[in-house]
């Protein structure tokens, strides 16, 4: 060894003096053993525990309940200076907890802007009374022309844009349109600071201006838009 | 590395029989053989006794305070509340339309479901309260340094988990402050960059408060974390009992006086 350098390693268990090892082979049965067994092993919890991690987080990630529509009465009782509360279930099956209030209206040309991107009926204007602060149920104050926010001072202007507090976006949307001479109030879709809308709708609290509309990415898939 | 056990205390050690007194049996040492007997029967197939000896009979630190008794209180605490819930499982039912109703007919009809129920209640306020005074504790006399860094990570873990639990638990009830609530919290969860909108939408188990909401709250908070919660107290005893405990800081700086002079 003048030079320094280990000779190469011999392949065979046997030159390499591993206990257990026969002529010929490369691999001991010991570590062959071994490595069967240990495999057998992850593939046995893994039956169970994938399927059960699939179970668990699956459907809460994926699965998404159909659009639906709900009439809340016909156009004439909609202004476009005030907005009337109406109840909707947004959540079907689990009683009172499932229903929420939108603040219904007639599109004013005088402080809306046009839908952006364009492609959906805008006649009229819904908004949900969720906090895009963290989620409590905002209420709409006709004198000051204000929704105000009972948890922690969130306050929103007559379009829904943040005028204080801690909201970090304006009030989300549900889409409208008008069937069979009624108004009907469809999914929600959130909006950013500009109005423009997010079809797979955020929950409150996550800022959509900027970079926030890449830090918080929507969701898998979204009912489709009828 | 096997240490010698420590000495059985002399209060303890069996003491020999006076002279003449060896041919009478009397009942109460009879009751005393069979005990002995079943001892000896279990300890000999088990060798639990040094374990036993090796967990309780430890050289303690001088200078050991009132101090040094929070880590048991929080153990305590943490007893009183399984046994409170598992008593409180056997009434209350986790689904939307019931889980109200159920909470209020064992806390106003059922026998000393008032107290059972507040004893959960504010015993959840007082675990975290403990748990916190432990830490403090454990951070201001330097307990957490080497070779106990271990322990405090698991420490902070089982406060995580006590988090988890008073988060989950507090849906229970059902009532307009826990819907809210849980509203609130599972919001602050969305805030989080990149991860937050799943792991709200794994905790609501879908995009809104459902039915699934509530009874997924109900098995983390029942079988979840209380599993975890048992297998890391299990660990930080262990360490506890290997490690020992450390001396108050104060007394430390004088034996390092002493020792400079």
């Amino acid at each position: 060894m003048a030079d320094g350098r280990k000779e190469p390693k011999s392949k065979y268990t046997l030159d390499r003096g591993m206990p257990g090892a026969f002529e010929g082979e490369t691999v001991t049965r010991r570590n062959l053993m071994n490595l069967t067994a240990q495999g057998a092993g992850i593939v046995a919890v893994s039956a169970f525990a994938l399927p059960a991690l699939g179970f668990a987080a699956g459907s809460a990630l994926f699965d998404r309940p159909p659009a639906t529509w709900s009439p809340v009465g016909p156009p004439e009782d909609f202004s476009p200076d005030e907005y009337v509360p109406r109840v909707i279930t947004a959540q079907h099956g689990i009683g009172q907890v499932g229903k929420t209030t939108a603040y219904v209206r007639k599109f004013n040309p005088d402080v809306d802007s046009p839908p952006n991107p364009p492609g959906i009926e805008n006649e009229f204007i819904a908004l949900s009374t969720r906090c895009m602060h963290l989620g409590c149920p905002v209420r709409y104050i006709q004198a000051a022309q204000r929704f105000v926010c009972p948890c922690h001072g969130g306050v929103y202007d007559f379009r829904g844009d943040v005028s204080g507090g801690p909201p970090v976006r304006p009030l989300d949307h549900f889409y409208t349109r008008v069937r069979d001479g009624q108004v009907e109030i469809g999914p929600r879709y959130s909006v950013n600071s500009e109005f423009r809308r997010f079809p797979s709708y955020r929950d409150p609290g996550e800022d959509l201006d900027g970079i926030g509309q890449y830090m918080y990415p929507g969701r898998f898939s979204t009912p489709k838009k009828d | 590395m096997k240490l010698p056990l420590p000495p059985v205390p002399t209060a303890l050690q069996p003491k020999p029989k006076r002279p003449g007194e060896g041919e009478r049996v009397k009942p109460l040492d009879q009751v005393k053989e069979a005990g002995v007997a079943t001892v000896d029967w279990v300890d000999e197939r088990t060798s639990l006794s040094g374990a036993a000896r090796w967990v309780m009979f430890r050289k303690v630190p001088k200078g050991t305070n009132w101090f040094y008794t929070l880590g048991s209180a929080s153990l305590f605490a943490f007893l009183s509340q399984a046994v409170t819930g598992v008593f409180l499982a056997m009434y209350y039912d986790p689904s939307i339309t019931n889980a109200y109703e159920s909470t209020r007919h064992l806390t106003n009809e059922i026998f000393l479901g008032e107290f059972v129920r507040g004893m959960h209640r504010w015993g959840s306020s007082v675990m975290v309260i403990l748990v916190f005074l432990h830490m403090a504790r454990t951070f201001f006399f330097g307990a957490y340094k080497y070779p106990r860094e271990l322990n405090w990570i698991i420490g902070v873990v089982l406060l995580i988990l006590t988090m988890t639990m008073s988060f989950t638990g507090y849906l229970l009830p059902f009532d307009q402050r826990s819907y809210w609530a849980t509203v609130v919290g599972v919001n602050i969860n969305g805030t989080g960059p990149m991860v937050g909108p799943f792991l709200s939408d794994f905790l609501r188990g879908g995009a809104e408060f459902g039915s699934t909401t509530l009874s997924r709250f109900y098995a983390i908070h029942m079988l979840l974390v209380p599993g975890g919660l048992i297998a890391m107290i299990g660990a930080h005893l262990y360490l506890v009992t290997r490690l020992g405990t450390t001396a108050p800081p104060w007394l430390r700086a004088k034996t390092a006086q002493k020792d400079t002079v």
